[in-house]
C-alpha cells in the first residue's frame, strides 16, 4: 500500500520542479566520481571543525604554559594531558591551533571567492555581452592584472594598509577577478548567438533581461567550477600571507602563522611546522579533487 | 608579421603604463608619504618643507606625471633604508632571482614534460595513476611548506645540502625544487591532456597506418602539436614564477628581487617596493611578448587573427 503512495508523490515532485530533478540528477553523478566524494568529505570536515571549533578544540588554543613548551606528539603534560600533535614553543596545544586555524583560511576564502566572483561574473558578463570599445577596456584591465606578481602586490598593499581581516580579504578579492570575467567572457561569447537568446531579443527583451534570465543561468556552470578551483588558491594566498607576517594577526591562531613559529624551531621541534603544514595540504587537495570532480561532471570539455 | 608584433608591443605599453599606475598608486595609499619617508622624530616643519620639495602637495597627476617620467629614466627615488638608488638595488638584485626561476622553470620542464608524456602514452597504467596523484599533491602543496620540509629532511636531517644563500649549485637545488613544485604539477597535468587530445587525432592514426612506430609518432608527431599550450603557459607560469620567489627566496634567504622587496616593506621602503614590483612586472610582460613570437613560429595560424 506504502509503495506505490510513495512513487506517486515523487513522480509529482518530479512534475512539479524539473531543475530540482536535474540537480538530483547531477548530484547522483557527481557521487560516483569516488575521488570527488573524497575530496567534498575532507572539505566538509574542514568546514565542520571551523565551526564547531569550541566544541571539538581538546584544549584552549591561546592557553600559553611555557613549563609544557616544546613537547612531542603524543606526549603528557606535567599535568597528564594528552597532546596528541605535541605543543608549541609557548606550550599550547597544536591540535587545538590546527583546529581553530580553520577558521580565518575559510573565512579569507569564502569571503575574498565572493568578492572576486561576483566582481568577474559582472565584467565577464558584460564584456561577452556588449563587446566593443568596453571590452576592449576591460580586456586590458585584466593584461595588466595579470602582469602583476600577485603576491608581491598583496603584501605590498597589505604593509601599506595594515594587515587585518577585511583588508586581506579585499585586496586578494579585488585582484583574483580576471580568470572568472575571461571564463564568463568565453561562455557569453557562445551563449549570445544561440538561438533562445536570439528569441529572446525577437520576443522583445531587455539586454538586462536577455543577460540575467537567460544568459547568466548558463554560464554558471564554468563560473562554480573556477569559483571551487580559486577557494583552493585563495587559501593558500591566506596561508603565505600569515606566514609572511601579513595575515591576520596573532594570538588568532593561523596555518601559516604556525608554519612561521615552527620554522623557527626546525632542528629541534619538527613536529611544529609539519603538522600546519599537513592541514593546508590536506584542505586544499579537498577542494582540488572536488573541484576537479565538479568540472568533469558538468562538463568534460571544459579546460581550467 | 609586423604589423602583429608591432600591435604587441603596443599592448605591452599600455599595461606597463597601467602598472606604473598601480606602482604609484600604491605609494599614494599609504596618505601622506611623508610620514612614511621621513624619520619617525621629525619635526613638524621638516615635514613640511619635505613635502613642497617632493612635491607632495601637488595634484594626484602632476605627481603620478612626475613619477612615470623618472621611471622611464630608472628613477624611482632613493632607498630610504640604504640611502642608494632604489632602482640599482633592485637591478643588483635581478640576476639572483633571474637564475631562480630560470632553474626553477628548468626543473620543472624537465619532470614535467617526460612525466606528462609518458601518463598519456601509458595512460591508465600505474606510471599513469602514480605521476596524476603526484601532480595532484604538488598542485595542492603551499610552496613554503615544502621548502620547510626539505630543510627539515635535507639540511637538518641528513646535512646534504645548504638551506640558505646563494653561491655553489648547490645552494640551487632545493629553491629550485620548491619553486619549481608548482609549474611541474600544472605542466604535467597540461602535457597529459594535450598529447591525449592530440593522440586521439586523424593523423595520427594515419600516421599509425602508414606503419610508422610507436616513438616516431609521439615525439615527431604528437609532441610537436601538444608543444603549443604548453609555450603559452611557460609563459604565464614564469610570472608564478616571478611572484613565488617572493616566498621561496625569503625561506632559503635568497638574496633576489623578492627577498629584497619583503624587507623593503617591512621597513616601509616605498622607493624599493616601487621599483621591484615595476621591474618584476616589466619582465614578466617582455617575457609573453616573446612567447607570443615564439607561438606564431609554431601556429602560424595566430597570425592571421
Amino acid at each position: 500500500m506504502s509503495v506505490p503512495l510513495s512513487a506517486r508523490t515523487m513522480d509529482l515532485a518530479e512534475a512539479r520542479s524539473p531543475a530540482r530533478r536535474e540537480w538530483a540528477v547531477f548530484a547522483r553523478r557527481l557521487a560516483r566520481r569516488r575521488t570527488a566524494l573524497f575530496g567534498l568529505v575532507v572539505v566538509t570536515l574542514v568546514i565542520v571543525s571551523a565551526l564547531g571549533a569550541s566544541w571539538l578544540s581538546p584544549y584552549d588554543p591561546i592557553e600559553q604554559n611555557i613549563t609544557n613548551r616544546l613537547r612531542a606528539p603524543g606526549s603528557l603534560d606535567a599535568a597528564g594531558r594528552a597532546h596528541l600533535f605535541g605543543t608549541d614553543h609557548l606550550g599550547r596545544d597544536l591540535l587545538a591551533r590546527m583546529i581553530f586555524g580553520a577558521r580565518p583560511a575559510l573565512m579569507v576564502g569564502f569571503a575574498a571567492v565572493a568578492i572576486s566572483g561576483l566582481l568577474g561574473m559582472a565584467v565577464g558578463l558584460i564584456s561577452g555581452y556588449f563587446g566593443g570599445a568596453i571590452d576592449d577596456v576591460f580586456m586590458r584591465l585584466a593584461d595588466i592584472q595579470l602582469a602583476f606578481p600577485f603576491i608581491l602586490l598583496a603584501i605590498a598593499v597589505i604593509g601599506v594598509l595594515g594587515p587585518s581581516l577585511p583588508v586581506i580579504i579585499v585586496v586578494i578579492g579585488v585582484s583574483s577577478w580576471v580568470v572568472y570575467a575571461r571564463v564568463v567572457r568565453g561562455a557569453v561569447l557562445s551563449l549570445r548567438e544561440r538561438e533562445f537568446v536570439q528569441a529572446a531579443h525577437a520576443l522583445g527583451s531587455r539586454d538586462g533581461r536577455v543577460l540575467v534570465r537567460h544568459i547568466l543561468p548558463n554560464a554558471f556552470t564554468p563560473w562554480l567550477v573556477v569559483a571551487t578551483l580559486d577557494m583552493a588558491r585563495v587559501i593558500v594566498i591566506e596561508s603565505a600571507l600569515s606566514f609572511l607576517g601579513l595575515g591576520v594577526q596573532p594570538p588568532t591562531p593561523t596555518w601559516g602563522g604556525m608554519l612561521a613559529d615552527g620554522r623557527v624551531y626546525i632542528s629541534t621541534a619538527w613536529w611544529l611546522a609539519t603538522f600546519p603544514g599537513l592541514a593546508i595540504l590536506v584542505t586544499v587537495l579537498g577542494i582540488n579533487l572536488f573541484g576537479d570532480g565538479l568540472r568533469d561532471t558538468l562538463d568534460p570539455r571544459l579546460k581550467l | 608579421m609586423k604589423i602583429f608584433l608591432a600591435r604587441r608591443l603596443a599592448q605591452s605599453l599600455l599595461v606597463l603604463l597601467g602598472v606604473s599606475f598601480i606602482v604609484f598608486f600604491i605609494l599614494y595609499l599609504t596618505g601622506d608619504p611623508a610620514l612614511v619617508l621621513l624619520p619617525p622624530d621629525s619635526s613638524e616643519e621638516d615635514v613640511q618643507k619635505f613635502r613642497q620639495a617632493m612635491g607632495f602637495n601637488d595634484p594626484f597627476i602632476v605627481q603620478y606625471g612626475r613619477f612615470l617620467v623618472g621611471a622611464l629614466h630608472g628613477d624611482f627615488g632613493q632607498s630610504v633604508r640604504h640611502g642608494e638608488p632604489a632602482f640599482s638595488l633592485v637591478v643588483e638584485r635581478m640576476p639572483a632571482t633571474f637564475q631562480l626561476s630560470g632553474a626553477a622553470l628548468l626543473v620543472a620542464l624537465g619532470l614535467a614534460i617526460p612525466a606528462g608524456i609518458v601518463s598519456a602514452v601509458r595512460r591508465n597504467t600505474m606510471l599513469d595513476y602514480i605521476s596524476t596523484v603526484v601532480a595532484l599533491l604538488g598542485q595542492s602543496m603551499p610552496t613554503f611548506w615544502l621548502g620547510i620540509m626539505l630543510i627539515l629532511v635535507f639540511s637538518v636531517q641528513f646535512n646534504l645540502l645548504p638551506s640558505s644563500g646563494r653561491g655553489t649549485l648547490e645552494h640551487l637545488i632545493l629553491p629550485a625544487i620548491t619553486l619549481g613544485l608548482f609549474t611541474t604539477a600544472r605542466i604535467t597535468r597540461l602535457t597529459r591532456s594535450g598529447m591525449l587530445e592530440v593522440l586521439s587525432q586523424d593523423y595520427i592514426r594515419t600516421a599509425r597506418a602508414k606503419g610508422v612506430s610507436d616513438p616516431p609518432v609521439v615525439w615527431k608527431h604528437a609532441l610537436k602539436n601538444a608543444a603549443i599550450p604548453i609555450v603559452t603557459i611557460v609563459g604565464i607560469e614564469l610570472g608564478t614564477l616571478l611572484g613565488g620567489s617572493v616566498i621561496t627566496e625569503t625561506i632559503f634567504a635568497w638574496p633576489g628581487v623578492g627577498r629584497l622587496s619583503v624587507q623593503a616593506i617591512y621597513n616601509r621602503d616605498y622607493p624599493v617596493v616601487q621599483a621591484a614590483v615595476f621591474l618584476l612586472s616589466s619582465t614578466f610582460v617582455l617575457v609573453n611578448v616573446v612567447v607570443d613570437v615564439v607561438y606564431t613560429y609554431l601556429d602560424p595560424r595566430i597570425r592571421l587573427r
